[in-house]
């Protein structure tokens, strides 16, 4: 399998992109932002659109989208009283966006589907390079604010009262978790990307005690998914997203069902 | 004995209803006092300015050289599913990675606390008093000489209630920690405070705990 360029590039891009969502999962669920991020990944497919219709590359049109929608969509939530509702009428309004975006531009329905589903066979050396880099850039920016970004996740009423700057350390995650949405959506699409972002963690959740173990095992979850993911796709044919989903929600919930067994007992 | 706070015509509005207005008082350093007042007469605002949460509307208040002040809120967002241990809990307020002194000033904390035995026990399943006395220890790691609790033994059961105050009365007798109690509990301050506030109709009075009774009861 590793003697074709194709799989070579897909493991290592996924491989970071596995670290990088896995680790910043772990505030994903720790802060309930678990449905921002699946609307930041609607927002991501508009901008995947935008760009097309530009005739740019899908990743530098879902970073901007998801740039400005993680900003404003995070400030609704923190403000608004009509929290989900506000975020359903963006989600809504930047999913008809997209669709705008990808019959002005007259790309074929096949260019949708990566979008939507995740193409990572495709990502050439440049692609797997870009990845790489922007995920580095998302581990740096969550390693140097991690004491305040722990404090503020895991206990935000208490952080307030000792006083850590939580106003600045919401905003540099937002802009970690766009980009990690926007990165994420390149193996497993902009659709799915949620699903690395919140099911590794959600596990984790239950088998972490501090925070460098759930993130040890949000990671390892996130790897194992995108590695066996890929393999399983390479020898059947069929799309690595549709194994990636179905071994992260297998996880979820044989974890779940211990946790809740153990506890009856 | 020196004061540690002193307060001046402190006022606050919101809009146009006053909250309270021209409270003065002082702390002695090494004091032990109990905010008592009706729930909604303000307290928990007093503290909010005390802690730079809040600005007032007029008056002034200092704190003496030297202060570390720590501050336990009244309400904290643990759930059951709430995945931290205590231990880890308690060092949030610490460097993820920890060296060696500040492993040790957390197991001091969490000795001081009574938790040292059950530090590896999800936050999500301690009991409420186990809770607050981690939130305490939290708030300890930053080694503090004047600690403000709100409301901290609200929603506790009798036995977790006088556990908590032996631990804080503890504290106050073995390392000077000055504390300010936030309750409307009347009977727990006279149990365990020496001195109260009373915060109520925007006015406060101040006092020898023992007093307390003929003056307002």
């Amino acid at each position: 399998m590793f003697a074709y360029g194709f799989m070579r590039n897909a493991f290592l891009a996924s491989t970071f992109i596995a670290i990088t969502c896995g680790t910043v999962g772990v505030y994903v669920v720790a802060r309930n932002f678990s449905f921002l991020a699946h609307t930041l990944s609607e927002i991501g497919f508009a901008g995947a659109a935008f760009a097309v219709w530009l005739g740019i590359g899908p990743l530098w049109g879902m970073l901007l989208f998801t740039l400005l929608g993680s900003i404003s969509v995070g400030e609704l939530s923190l403000h608004s009283e009509q929290k989900e509702s506000s975020i359903s009428a963006i989600s809504a309004l930047f999913t008809g966006l997209g669709v705008l975006f990808l019959a002005i531009s007259g790309a074929n329905s096949n260019y949708a589907t990566n979008i939507l589903f995740g193409s990572i066979i495709g990502v050439d050396h440049q692609g797997v390079i870009q990845l790489i880099a922007l995920s580095i850039i998302v581990l740096l920016m969550i390693f140097s604010i991690q004491r305040s970004l722990n404090f503020d996740s895991f206990d935000h009423i208490g952080a307030l009262a000792h006083g850590v700057k939580t106003g600045a350390v919401s905003v540099i995650f937002l802009i970690a978790l766009a980009m990690s949405v926007s990165i994420g959506a390149q193996i497993v699409g902009s659709l799915l990307v949620f699903i690395l972002l919140t099911l590794p963690p959600a596990t984790a959740n239950y088998l972490g005690k501090t925070i460098p173990a759930m993130i040890g095992w949000s990671v390892f979850f996130a790897l194992i998914g995108v590695w066996l993911g890929l393999y399983l796709g390479y020898i059947t044919n069929l799309p690595v997203t549709f194994f990636i989903a179905v071994i992260e929600v297998a996880v979820y919930l044989v974890t779940y069902f211990t946790h809740i067994i153990k506890h009856s007992l | 004995m020196s004061d540690i706070l002193e307060v001046n015509n402190l006022s606050m509005r919101f809009d146009k209803n006053n909250v309270f207005d021209n409270l003065t008082f002082r702390l002695k350093r090494g004091s032990l006092t109990a905010l008592l007042g009706p729930n909604g007469t303000g307290k928990t605002t007093l503290i909010n300015i005390l802690m730079s949460m809040l600005t007032p509307s007029s008056g002034s208040f200092t704190f003496a050289d030297g202060v570390r002040l720590g501050y336990v809120p009244q309400f904290r967002n643990i759930d059951a599913e709430y995945p931290l241990s205590i231990e880890a809990f308690v060092g949030l307020n610490a460097p993820i990675i920890k060296n060696g002194q500040t492993k040790e000033a957390i197991k001091k904390q969490l000795e001081e606390t009574n938790l040292y035995q059950i530090k590896n026990t999800r936050m999500g399943e301690a009991s409420g008093g186990q809770k607050q006395r981690a939130y305490l220890a939290q708030a300890l790691l930053d080694n503090p000489n004047m600690i403000i609790l709100d409301e901290a033994t609200a929603s506790l059961d009798p036995m977790a209630k006088d556990e908590l105050m032996k631990l804080i009365r503890h504290l106050n007798e073995k390392h000077k920690i000055t504390v300010l109690f936030v309750t409307h509990d009347i009977s727990l301050a006279h149990k365990y405070m020496q001195n109260y506030l009373y915060l109520n109709h925007g006015q406060i009075e101040h006092g020898e705990m023992s007093q307390f009774k003929e003056a307002y009861e």
